[in-house]
């Protein structure tokens, strides 16, 4: 910082010299200030989606920057929420870049006293192994008057409702295919 | 009522906010005094799980005083028709509906049939399990004559029809008994019934909103059939400003719903196949009765278009569309059932989807227990939760219930990708669907269900494929060929399957009318369909609301085909003009030959509504011009409901599994068919005529804050969440906090025969002591979010919860439960078990407690304990 | 420029005051708490937008309030106050309820005594409640000790600072860390704080306040960096039931004033605004509020000043104190520069 930026800089100065002779509005404004704006406005992008908590279904813009979210705000446009959120939804974006959100795959073995991290695809391959031998142990083809049961009991499923509708659909549908019944989610609580 | 909106639904409230600048009045009707009440015109206390009472009496006030809207209701509903000469009322039968069988607590629901209708006999050994209602989607139950032939009386006067049968049976829900019931004051009550008469009829409309305050009751369904009742009476249904609003607590729950992961259902509310279904005909068969109206009738093209989006080619008309690969239910396999069989070691395997039940499910400890029982659980969620780290912390680690060194359940834990990392549909609760785009990508392991499901089924396919055993086909056939982006499915091609496609152009389909039963059309959810008409993503739509009418038609897409109002016929007179021009929605133009207005109409477009079907027509085809409530099969709205419902055509009031008051109507104390399950691990508290009521002498009822979320996952890891509501308390009233030595800020505990949990007291006036019956009852509440991970910690409200269910949804009581209340802290490790123990002890407490289920005519019948309950296993 | 009023009194344009030239107009907060909800959206948005951290995860047991007060890392508070008394013609419906007395003041008790031991953000909660006073459950005095309560009403409303037409913390900050910006709002910069506090004594409503973590003071800036970008501030934008209003001040106040006469018309005598008034002891408030009670009910002080009110006479009659001032900032400035 040069000598005359330095000086112009202090606010005393600028006080003096300025409209401002009591050094409390234009003069004592710093470069930090004066260069203020709204991270929203250097967002990379703005990204339109929904609340993820109750069932209001208030709209959000998501904005983007460096491929992380800087910001998430409520949507004026939405006819539901008019651009409002509450203290969750206002948290959305504590909820999706905060530290609690885990990145690994944690196995705990049979007896284990702590987590081991796993590779994604071996954890799959393990899950698909396990799936089918738990629809083998509970299956059931047919009930005790000889009527078609075709299912399994050896296995079981509880989701959430913050899923998509298109998540559900081939939950529902992969596990069907499996035989599997007790597919069940918050909606039954 | 049953509701605390301005908490749990806060952005949903500006609307009920700006109603009430433009003069509305809000009436809150709760055991506590809430943020809602806050802002309510009237708050009304009342005693948790006698809304049925209240209602009752609010229905008694309607008819004794001829409040009802009477065009409306006998165009609109079945007030006319007659009831079957067998029915028998719970006037005559002390609490009972005739059909009652004490041995299995299930009803022969053939005599609320309506007269003249040859309804099938049920042997009367039925299980509660083979019961209609979970078997019918939502496409209620057989009305098996054609409306031509009902008998009815259209000066509701004659004794058997529903009208008459309304008014008896609520004739003795006066405003006396709901102040000995409910505790409210009866110039209060009656205050609320004038001004809800007031505010209906031609010029008025008044909604009502509830939530699971009322869903999570051994009598849930029923509350919300009476006020249905009332609102039906009122004319407030399918008309502007009036219906009754469920408002649902989760981001896509309602999407859970119609496009569910239940055991009961398949998409678009079509029923799961049955043991009863040997094929599709005969499934067809249970779906629509021959001669029977509304657009259930065409429940062959939703069945056949949806097992054709299933399994694609592989399912053709000569193979019955691949019915036979579906499985086949028998019973509840509801999720309180599966987690006794996995405390019983009948499950092996058990996937958690963004789901905590070891702190969002009524008795955790069960839940826990189940859960350390397993070969292997899955969890997916966007951060540890206590379902997935109970093996280290749960309490039952403390008590030396589970050690973790023995415990052998294997976990996986996956993270998960958030609602930002990923695209897609959310419904929301008055069911519409609004997409979202993906903002960025997930980090590391993170990853959708989507791609986790996709990538499973893969791989299952994968190692199934060159199996020959016939109960594999199902997946070896299944369609499983989504566009993907890279190695995800795209959602917005399984969304376009789901909306339905033609299969001859390969396009999107418009709705569900273009559907089609001969294998030509491929749809995953009929109701979703026109989500995607035009091969465009309709619920993508962003119409600003400033730039479209009032209905707010470019927004997202609401199912069905983008209505706002349901059954909105019922906004116009039998002749198709609107009952008043204040009130207009719908409306027949008589120039144009169709019906028009605000809103979709739901109704066929050109059918007048002067149209009578002709002889022998059946589905939409036998709707008459004024049969507003088109997917009933009577064209009807139901004051009574002549079947379908496990627990009577009438709501009745029932006290709660767990009361301490014995039912001042009728010898029958609670819900006769309720859902007990009666086991050691899930005891109850003793309620009249059972005896030492007294150990449990409060009524305890569980909410939600507005700063947390459910199971506390997506709120507790949060510091801007956990520092605004930073600890479990328990709120009690002055009165309650005297009786007890309970002081402000310092821990008491809550005791109930399943366990006992500490919480910081907090003193309110908001809360206050009843008076009912002539006794003073207390009410104390607890939020449940808290559990052993987070921000803030807390023991699991839950946990005090045990498990008894509503018999025609299975949904848990978990409103309402009695409670004992101590100051200082619960014992710790295995000293709580003693405790809770010793409490078990002075109560009398066996597994059969609570399970004497019928006690009307003065005699109580035997207890339902598991093991007598239980069908045999099949094998 | 200056005028002899411009420490008191009213100031038609205190952006003009402060030597913004062309500047938009004055902006402030109306927050209408007749139709506050208490959800604490407004706490929430302020932090996620201005990364304000967390500042204590204690159960304060004050109604739902657990934030207790503005602080330099609580920008937005939502007061709860349990009455016995009724709101306009609302019906609590306790009549014929076997209730006895009230339980507020045996509580307010307990938490006072809590209060004194819970620190917050850089403020210690009970250092100040007999000047301030507290979001406080009831009037002074109002439990009677008769035998039943017959009335219950619980209000909530959102607080921030008032960024005041004489700001007492930018009229003693030595250092020119706090300025009126052009919206006439004040603003503290970080980038020049140095901590001294001087602002925190200054404030008539004891808003600002320094963050143990690095001393600097901090305040509700109105969002001034969305404002320069013609957004409205976070926590009026998340407010669900539109408690809080953001807008030109002028407007505000007009709605302000025909809310007003609407809840007196409605039946609710007892709403009154507050900080409105141009002639009170700060000049007015950039936000002010419609309260259901009298203000130190919500903790707010009943007539506020700006402390430097008394400066101006120092100011005119002095003319060496000014230059005492200039040198003792420079001092200041220097000592900060060379951190």
């Amino acid at each position: 910082m040069g000598l005359k930026r330095w000086i112009d800089a202090w606010p005393v100065y600028r006080q003096l010299t300025g409209t401002d002779p009591l050094g409390r509005g234009k003069a004592a404004q710093s470069p930090r200030s004066a260069a203020l704006g709204s991270r929203t406005e250097s967002a990379d992008r703005m990204v339109h989606s929904v609340c993820p908590y109750c069932a209001v279904g208030c709209a959000q813009r998501v904005y983007v920057k460096d491929e992380r979210v800087i910001q998430i705000e409520g949507n004026p446009d939405s006819p539901i929420s008019r651009g409002r959120l509450c203290p969750k939804g206002s948290a959305s974006k504590q909820l999706v870049t905060g530290p609690q959100r885990e990145e690994h795959v944690l196995y705990r073995p049979p007896c284990g006293t702590q987590w081991q991290r796993l590779d994604l695809e071996t954890a799959m391959d393990m899950v698909a192994d396990r799936v089918l031998d738990a629809r083998r142990k509970g299956w059931q083809d047919t009930d005790e008057e000889g009527r078609t049961l075709r299912r399994t009991m050896g296995l079981a499923s509880l989701g959430g409702a913050a899923l998509d509708n298109e998540e559900n659909y081939l939950i529902k549908k992969l596990f069907t295919a499996l035989g599997a019944l007790q597919i069940e989610n918050q909606a039954r609580i | 009522m049953g509701s605390n909106m301005a908490e749990a639904h806060p952005v949903g409230f500006q609307w009920v906010i700006e109603a009430k600048a433009r003069g509305a009045k809000v009436i809150h009707i709760d055991p506590r005094f809430t943020r809602t009440s806050a802002h309510a015109d009237q708050h009304v206390t009342i005693r948790a799980g006698t809304d049925i009472a209240f209602l009752g009496g609010v229905i008694n006030h309607i008819l004794g005083h001829d409040l009802d809207f009477r065009e409306y209701v006998r165009a609109y509903t079945n007030a006319s028709f007659l009831v079957n000469e067998r029915f028998q009322d719970t006037e005559d039968l002390d609490g009972l509906f005739s059909g009652y069988d004490p041995h299995t607590a299930a009803y022969d629901a053939s005599s609320w049939s309506y007269a003249g209708v040859t309804a099938q006999e049920r042997p009367g050994d039925h299980a509660k399990e083979t019961s209609e209602p979970y078997r019918h989607g939502a496409k209620g139950p057989f009305v098996e004559e054609g409306p031509g032939e009902m008998e009815a009386d259209p000066t509701l006067e004659h004794p058997r029809c529903v009208f008459q049968v309304l008014k008896r049976h609520f004739a003795r829900y006066t405003p006396e008994m709901v102040e000995r019931i409910c505790g409210v004051p009866q110039e209060l009550f009656l205050d609320v019934c004038r001004a809800w008469t007031a505010n209906s009829g031609r010029e008025r409309t008044t909604a009502l909103v509830y939530s699971v305050g009322w869903t999570q009751h051994s009598v849930g369904a029923q509350y919300i059939r009476a006020g249905s009742i009332v609102q039906l009476l009122l004319g407030n249904i399918g008309r502007p400003g009036g219906g009754i609003y469920a408002l649902r607590g989760h981001a896509s729950i309602q999407g859970s719903t119609d496009v569910p992961t239940l055991f009961n259902l398949l998409p678009g509310y079509l029923p799961m196949p049955d043991v009863a279904h040997e094929d599709l005909a005969g499934y067809l068969d249970t779906v629509r009765g021959p001669r029977e109206k509304g657009f259930w009738g065409d429940a062959d093209a939703y069945m056949v278009s949806l097992l054709k989006e299933y399994w694609g080619e592989a399912a053709t008309a000569e193979n019955d569309y691949c019915f036979d690969y579906m499985p086949r239910m028998n019973g509840d396999h509801g999720t309180y059932r599966t987690v006794m069989d996995m405390n019983d070691g009948k499950v092996f395997g058990y996937f958690l989807l963004g789901q905590n039940p070891a702190v969002g499910s009524a008795h955790g400890r069960l839940q826990r227990l189940g859960m350390a029982n397993l070969d292997w659980l899955v969890v997916r969620d966007l951060a540890m939760i206590e379902s997935a780290s109970f093996w280290k912390d749960a309490p039952e680690v403390e008590t030396g219930e589970i050690a973790t060194e023995r415990c052998r359940t294997e976990v996986f834990f996956f993270p998960a990708a958030s609602h930002v990392e990923k695209a897609g549909t959310f419904t929301q609760t008055q069911r519409m669907l609004q997409w979202r785009d993906q903002a960025v990508a997930p980090s590391g392991d993170q990853r959708s269900e989507l791609w986790f499901f996709y990538q499973l089924g893969l791989r299952l396919k994968e190692r199934l494929a060159g199996s020959t055993d016939e109960r594999d086909r199902p997946v070896q056939d299944l369609a499983w060929d989504y566009e993907t982006e890279g190695d995800e499915p795209s959602a917005s091609d399984v969304l376009r399957h789901m909306n339905g496609i033609d299969l001859r152009t390969g396009r999107t389909v418009d709705g569900y009318f273009d559907l089609k039963a001969d294998g030509s059309t491929a749809c995953g959810c009929w109701i979703y369909s026109g989500v995607y008409a035009g091969e465009t993503n309709q619920a993508r739509r962003r119409t600003p609301h400033t730039r479209t009418g009032p209905y707010d038609a470019e927004w997202g897409w609401t199912w069905p085909l983008n209505r706002r109002v349901l059954y909105n016929r019922a906004s116009a007179d039998p002749d198709g003009q609107p009952w008043s021009e204040r009130k207009k929605l719908v409306w027949w133009d008589a120039e144009a030959g169709e019906w028009t207005g605000h809103d979709t109409p739901d109704f066929e477009r050109t059918k007048p509504p002067h149209y009578q079907p002709a002889e022998g027509a059946s589905g939409p085809d036998a709707l008459s011009g004024s049969d507003a409530f088109i997917m009933m099969r009577d064209g009807k709205a139901w004051l009574f409901a002549p079947a379908g419902l496990a627990d009577g055509p009438l709501p009745t009031h029932y006290e709660p599994h767990e009361s301490p008051m014995r039912n001042l109507l009728y010898g029958q104390q609670a819900n006769p068919v309720r859902k007990v399950y009666g086991r050691p691990d899930n005891p109850s508290n003793p309620a009249p005529p059972e005896a030492h009521g007294e150990v449990f002498p409060y009524v305890f009822t569980a909410a939600r804050l507005t700063e947390h979320h459910t199971a506390g996952a997506m709120s507790r890891q949060l510091p801007y969440l956990a520092e605004l509501q930073p600890a479990l308390f328990v709120e009690v009233s002055p009165e309650l906090a005297q009786e007890r030595d309970l002081r402000h800020l310092e821990w008491a505990h809550v005791i109930t025969s399943r366990t006992a949990v500490d919480a910081r007291v907090v003193v309110t006036d908001r809360m206050a002591p009843l008076r009912v019956d002539d006794r003073v009852v207390h009410q104390v509440w607890m939020p449940y979010h808290w559990g052993t991970t987070g921000l803030t910690t807390g023991d699991v409200v839950n946990d005090l919860i045990g498990v008894v269910a509503d018999p025609n949804v299975f949904i848990q009581e978990s409103k309402v439960l009695t409670c004992d209340v101590r100051p200082g802290r619960r014992p710790r490790g295995p000293a709580l078990l003693e405790y809770v123990a010793d409490y078990r002890r002075r109560a009398g407490i066996t597994p059969e407690t609570g399970t004497r289920i019928a006690t009307a005519g003065g005699h109580t019948e035997r207890a339902h304990i598991e093991s007598h309950d239980r069908p045999e296993d099949a094998s | 420029m200056t005028r002899e009023n411009s420490f008191h009194g009213p100031l038609t344009d205190p952006a003009a005051d402060a030597g913004h030239r062309d500047h938009p107009p004055r902006v402030g907060f109306f927050t209408d708490t007749s139709v506050c909800i208490g959800c604490k959206a407004c706490e929430v948005a302020c932090k996620e937008w201005n990364d304000v951290p967390e500042d204590g995860i204690d159960l304060l047991g004050m109604s739902f309030d657990n934030t207790g007060m503005l602080g330099a890392s609580s920008w937005r508070h939502v007061a709860f106050v349990e009455q016995e008394r009724p709101l306009g013609r609302q019906d609590a419906g306790l009549a014929d309820l076997p209730v006895g007395p009230s339980g507020t003041e045996a509580t307010t008790e307990v938490v006072a005594d809590a209060l004194e031991v819970a620190k917050r953000g850089g403020g210690d909660l009970g250092t100040a409640p007999v000047d301030l006073g507290f979001p406080s459950f009831g009037l002074p005095g109002a439990a009677t000790g008769v035998e039943s309560r017959t009335e219950f009403r619980w209000l909530m409303s959102s607080d921030v600072c008032k960024h005041c037409t004489h700001a007492g913390c930018l009229d003693v900050c030595p250092t020119g860390a706090l300025f009126r910006t052009e919206f006439g709002t004040v603003v503290v910069q970080p980038d020049i704080c140095n901590g001294c506090g001087y602002c925190v004594s200054g404030c008539p409503y004891g808003v600002i306040d320094r963050r143990p973590v690095d001393g600097r003071a901090w305040k509700c800036t109105m969002c001034y960096d969305r404002l320069r970008d013609g957004l409205e501030p976070a926590c009026a934008k998340a407010c669900p039931t539109d408690s809080i209003q953001f807008g030109p001040l002028d407007e505000l106040r007009e709605r302000a004033d025909r809310r007003l006469a609407a809840l007196h018309e409605a039946g609710v005598p007892e709403a009154q605004l507050y900080g409105r008034d141009p002639e009170d002891g700060v000049g007015g408030d950039g936000a002010f509020f419609l309260l259901l009670d009298d203000p130190e009910v919500y903790g707010l002080p009943p007539d506020p000043v700006v402390p430097t009110r008394d400066l101006v006479s120092i100011w005119k009659h002095v003319g060496l104190a000014a230059s005492a001032l200039v040198a003792a900032s420079a001092a200041v400035f220097l000592r900060g520069g060379r951190r």
